[in-house]
């Protein structure tokens, strides 16, 4: 996914741009509002993460000529603010969706799921591995024309073994990934994950092996 | 309270009104009494020098004749007893000798006039004198002719009595007039008020609504005040912002610049301290946020006027909020919601209340749990409930986690500050309603978020 990130802090910005690369989307980085508009001006984006707090105004004088300027680039608005009020007036400004900095990257994530399927989603998003097509947006996997619904860990879980297939995935490294670090996690609690996921994806060529000792790997066939 | 203004004004009006009708009582009763002596004076007067005049000199003493009108006008005036003296030459020739004469006896046809005792009733007199040739000598004559005055003092009674009737008149028609003159002064006042009062509790606007200029300096004096409070107010709000832009953005970076790192590292004993790193940062950012809502929380359950609002769409939008970051763990959020909910409340305070209730179900939640969330309303009530299957309540009583920086004793591995609960609490209590915590049948937690319903 292509992202704009309207961030005047340059530590932050250049973090959240960092995360969001590993995980393969593209990100344009903004810190005042010019920039921004120059950007949205050149590019096309699916989702534009906003501060609220910038140099050169306030992000909700953006959001609202963003919305009267009827761009349909969904927003998540990043506030610092944890102020309830500044919640309530992002979202009447016409943010799609908030979240409170500092943030988990898999709630980010979350939350640009649940924006874009609310904003009826794209196809770019489908992403297809053996025989099987995988809808992320959706939640569900098409095995032989037969769609099978994904919880949410399981969509986030299969999408870390589609980032790298072949790849063998530690059992910490799922972990980290999967669970919030404020969450107790026990020790076979992604196994209970990857046993699921095997059922959601049985009769497909898309297997996931055990490799002992190591962790787990996504295989065709 | 001071007394009243409107109170103190009638009653200075009714005590004005009294002592106006008072004056009135006594400058009627002197009046008339000075006016009927001065007519019965004249014609007191003129009998008095009639007689003086109709004396001649005779043989050896006085003559005289009573002219018939004399007495005959004196009758006319009533009731009234008639007593004369007449002396020639200083001796008492016919009438009561003892009738008393003036101390300055009169020297000319001038009446004098005076009041004496005589025979057990007050007695008008007019004295006159003249001078007569008897035999040849000049002989002083005097003539006093008294009467009584029963008639005049029972007209001066009654103009008496009709005087004070009058006064009495006066004075009733004076409260009912002083009433409205009072309320008629203080309307100003009572719009005035009602101007202010009926304002949101957002609006801190100056007073603009027109006073008479006896309250401009009050209105002045009411608007600077408003004005300091706008500055404070907006200065709490901008270091609370302030507060929380400073304190979270650094903790941002230094979660993710964690998650990063933890990313890339093949330590375990390296990802381990990031972790905790990860953990602290959620928990320091957890615990300003809750600070400040606290604090936001505080200082807008002073406001006495609230907005209608609906809590049946308040939870759905909150619960759509969170929904995401229930589907973190796989809890699904279940709604039955009534259609409408009319509450009257401040938005930011529910909010905040709703989102820590749910939020709180989601933290204390086992993953792929649900948490069922209803609202309805009962009697008087919208009841908001809201119920996981989470790991309950412990040993601790409901009432305890509500106090502030009061946890659980069964939630040592889940991140939180203490505040939640009371968030909530209190701004249910600043809105007229409450919050419970009970157990839930089979496991679990059920919280009550309670708000009158607000009449339609």
């Amino acid at each position: 996914m292509r992202f704009l990130l309207v961030e005047d802090n340059a530590e932050l910005s250049a973090s959240v741009a960092a995360r969001l690369r590993l995980d393969g989307h593209g990100v344009d980085r903004a810190a005042t509002l010019a920039e921004a508009e120059d950007f949205l001006a050149a590019a096309v984006y699916d989702l534009i993460l906003l501060d609220i707090m910038l140099p050169d105004g306030d992000g909700r004088d953006f959001l609202a000529r963003h919305r009267q300027a009827q761009r349909e680039t969904p927003v998540i608005v990043m506030t610092a603010r944890a102020a309830v009020r500044d919640r309530v007036d992002a979202l009447d400004t016409g943010a799609d969706d908030y979240i409170t900095k500092p943030f988990d990257f898999a709630e980010l994530e979350a939350r640009c799921r649940a924006v874009l399927r609310r904003k009826g989603g794209s196809a770019q998003t489908q992403r297809s591995y053996a025989d099987l097509m995988f809808d992320p947006l959706a939640a569900h996997v098409t095995i032989a024309g037969e769609v099978r619904d994904l919880r949410s860990r399981e969509v986030r879980l299969f999408e870390l073994f589609l980032n790298a297939p072949g790849r063998i995935l530690s059992k910490e490294h799922l972990c980290d990934r999967l669970f919030s670090f404020s969450e107790p996690v026990t020790d076979n609690a992604i196994e209970v994950y990857v046993g699921r996921l095997r059922k959601k994806l049985a009769g497909s060529r898309a297997r996931i092996e055990t490799v002992r000792g190591l962790g787990y790997r996504l295989t065709d066939g | 309270m001071a007394l009243s203004l409107r109170r103190r004004l009638v009653g200075q009006l009714v005590v004005l009104a009294a002592g106006l009708a008072l004056v009135l009582y006594i400058a009627v009763r002197v009046g008339a009494e000075r006016a009927s002596q001065a007519t019965l004076d004249a014609v007191l007067g003129a009998a008095a020098q009639g007689l003086a005049e109709e004396m001649r000199a005779a043989e050896g003493g006085v003559l005289f004749d009573v002219p018939p009108g004399t007495f005959s006008m004196l009758a006319a005036m009533g009731e009234e007893r008639i007593f004369y003296r007449v002396d020639v030459g200083g001796q008492t020739v016919t009438g009561y000798p003892d009738l008393p004469l003036p101390r300055r006896p009169p020297t000319a046809l001038a009446p004098q006039f005076y009041t004496v005792p005589f025979r057990d009733a007050q007695v008008r007199m007019a004295a006159v004198a003249r001078s007569l040739r008897i035999e040849g000598r000049a002989t002083p004559v005097l003539v006093a002719l008294g009467q009584t005055r029963e008639g005049q003092e029972a007209i001066a009674a009654q103009l008496g009595n009709r005087a004070a009737a009058l006064g009495l008149a006066v004075f009733l028609a004076a409260i009912p007039l002083a009433l409205l003159v009072a309320r008629s002064l203080t309307a100003p006042i009572d719009r005035l008020a009602e101007s202010v009062g009926r304002r949101g509790p957002r609006d801190l606007r100056p007073v603009r609504h027109p006073a008479p200029q006896e309250l401009a300096p009050f209105v002045t004096a009411l608007n600077s005040f408003i004005g300091r409070l706008r500055g404070t107010l907006s200065q709490t709000e901008t270091f609370i912002a302030e507060a929380a832009h400073h304190i979270r953005t650094p903790l941002a970076v230094m979660r993710n610049e964690a998650e990063l790192a933890l990313r890339q590292s093949g330590e375990e004993e390296t990802r381990a301290r990031l972790r905790g790193l990860i953990r602290s940062a959620d928990d320091a950012a957890r615990s300003a946020g809750q600070l400040l809502d606290h604090a936001t929380v505080l200082y807008r359950a002073d406001q006495a006027e609230w907005a209608r609002l609906d809590l049946a769409a308040m939870v759905r939008a909150v619960a759509d909020r969170l929904a995401p970051a229930a589907g973190m763990k796989d809890i699904e959020l279940h709604l039955d919601l009534a259609s409408a909910l009319p509450c009257d409340g401040d938005a930011v305070l529910v909010e905040a209340a709703l989102r820590n209730i749910i939020d709180n179900a989601i933290k204390y939640s086992a993953p792929d749990a649900a948490v069922e969330i209803t609202a309805r309303a009962m009697a008087t009530q919208a009841v908001v409930r809201v119920a996981d299957r989470g790991r309950g309540l412990g040993h601790v009583t409901p009432d305890r986690l509500l106090r502030r920086f009061r946890r659980g004793d069964n939630v040592g591995d889940v991140a939180g500050s203490g505040l939640g609960l009371t968030i909530v609490d209190e701004a249910a209590v600043a809105m007229g309603g409450t919050f419970s915590l009970s157990p839930r049948d089979g496991g679990g937690t059920c919280a009550e978020f309670c708000l009158p319903l607000a009449s339609a």
